[in-house]
């Protein structure tokens, strides 16, 4: 079908086109910039709910999820540090986002690298905790978060009890082929640090006797640590006068 | 200008007769009734707040059906004015066209009127009446949006599922786009990126053009009881803005249709 011109039109139904369009446009310039506050993030419904609310898409209402939770944080012009959030709520919100979608990773790094990051160390250790308990649950593929979760608690909470039982876990659950060897080595440098010269000899002997490590390099490296590591027991052992 | 308004009046008249003797009534009836044991059966399953849940259950179900059921109606009842040649027996006689779409309006905003005084009726048992009243006020004001909406849609589109698709989109949109804005402005990302940069404007645009439908017919009114009459200002200014902007839009094409 062919239109008219535009000239067709009268020129009142253009004028209150025009006029209700710079009226949209001014008002919604008027409004303030929509922005997010701590108190607005509430408990998400439980994980029924939202499975029936998701219409067979899990992973999508995942991702919605992830980035509505994403979006309270220091926003352009108002400022709501991470600080400021209900954690209780924020831990809940990222542990239903993992049940959506378990494969996901994204709930584990906002929670190690982002939230873990308030200078709050009862969040703080929230954080790590709940980073600890969801790797049980798919090991393999979530030990980098409670890799980054024990040198969190090793520098910046300077709890190495903690950070050896993160280290720990890493190197007894964390199994699969492609697990670096480094992560499995974290317990070894803890201990170590600890003082716990002892313990670290027998996993670092016991991890070059393994096999487990191949690369020449790596071999050299942790001979030479556990060498270190032999000579500072002797030298401690020895009675100073 | 008394004739003007008397050809306004008759389309508006006729539009609600329409309404009224198809099956739109008992569509509305099966569909609030529906709602209601809806609710019933979550107060049912829910182990605490059961009033709440149910509230909020009723509400946000008989909100989102009526806007679909409202465009859905107008979307089809105006198709079948298009195909019947309708349109064009009532443009060939002495109607400016403006008095057919201001007629089609009225009526259409009327059907929305009496869609949320009967939507209310239920609601009424399980909330406070003021509240209720700021409710269905707020929405009585959206259905109006999605009147004009389905309006305009249908007349550029003429056909339905082009502009059934277009109206729902528009409203899912309308109600998530404060969020969506919400999200893209998060300073987690390289905010000198050009790919940010575009989805930002993008998304302010989106936000200028569109009604904030988010702060319409909110069930927090109704189960927190926190609604003030004052939240309405806003509400009904975006409204009339909002119509009119899409009352013209329909205007504009209507006129340039070459029947």
């Amino acid at each position: 079908m062919q239109q008219r011109a535009v000239s067709a039109v009268p020129k009142s139904v253009v004028w209150i086109l025009i006029a209700s369009l710079c009226l949209q446009l001014a008002w919604q310039s008027s409004r303030p910039r929509p922005g997010a506050y701590a108190e607005a993030l509430v408990f998400p419904p439980d994980g029924r709910t939202l499975e029936a609310l998701s219409l067979g898409e899990p992973i999508a209402l995942s991702q919605l999820m992830t980035l509505y939770l994403q979006a309270f944080d220091n926003q352009p012009g108002i400022s709501i540090p991470f600080l400021n959030l209900d954690y209780d709520r924020v831990e809940t919100w990222l542990a239903r986002i993992l049940e959506l979608d378990p494969v996901g990773q994204y709930p584990l790094l906002m929670a190690s690298h982002i939230y873990a990051q308030v200078p709050d160390t009862p969040k703080q250790r929230k954080m790590l905790e709940f980073v600890y308990q969801q790797f049980f649950k798919d090991p393999n593929r979530r030990w980098p978060w409670l890799a980054h979760a024990a040198i969190m608690a090793k520098h910046r909470l300077n709890d190495l009890p903690l950070a050896l039982r993160y280290a720990q876990a890493v190197k007894q659950y964390a199994t699969a082929p492609d697990v670096p060897h480094w992560a499995s080595q974290m317990p070894i440098f803890i201990l170590e640090d600890m003082g716990e010269l002892e313990s670290a000899k027998i996993l670092l002997g016991g991890l070059l006797v393994s096999g487990v490590v191949t690369d020449p390099h790596e071999i050299r490296f942790l001979t030479e640590r556990l060498q270190r590591l032999e000579d500072e027991e002797k030298s401690s052992s020895v009675p100073k006068n | 200008m008394g004739s003007a308004r008397y050809q306004v009046l008759t389309i508006t008249r006729f539009t609600l007769l329409e309404a009224l003797r198809t099956r739109l009534p008992w569509l509305l009836l099966a569909t609030v009734l529906l709602a209601v044991l809806g609710s019933l059966f979550v107060k049912q399953i829910a182990i605490t707040e059961t009033a709440r849940q149910q509230t909020a259950f009723l509400a946000a179900g008989l909100r989102l059906a009526a806007v679909f059921i409202l465009g859905l109606y107008i979307t089809s009842s105006m198709v079948r004015e298009f195909n019947d040649k309708g349109l064009e027996l009532l443009l060939s006689l002495d109607l400016p066209r403006a008095a057919y779409a201001c007629g089609k309006f009225l009526g259409f905003s009327l059907i929305a009127l009496l869609m949320a005084a009967l939507i209310c009726l239920p609601v009424f048992f399980l909330a406070p009446p003021p509240a209720v009243l700021l409710w269905g006020a707020s929405l009585v004001l959206e259905l109006w949006i999605v009147a004009a909406l389905s309006m305009f849609c249908i007349i550029t589109f003429t056909q339905i599922v082009p502009a059934i698709s277009f109206v729902l989109a528009f409203y899912i949109l309308a109600r998530s786009i404060t969020a969506i804005r919400l999200m893209s402005g998060s300073t987690l990302f390289d905010q000198s990126s050009l790919s940010h940069q575009v989805t930002v404007f993008l998304v302010d645009s989106m936000w200028f053009l569109l009604p904030s439908l988010n702060l319409f017919t909110q069930t927090a009114w109704l189960v927190n009881q926190n609604g003030e009459w004052r939240a309405i200002l806003p509400i009904v200014a975006q409204s009339a803005i909002y119509t009119g902007l899409l009352v013209g839009a329909a205007l504009f094409d209507l006129y340039r249709k070459n029947l």
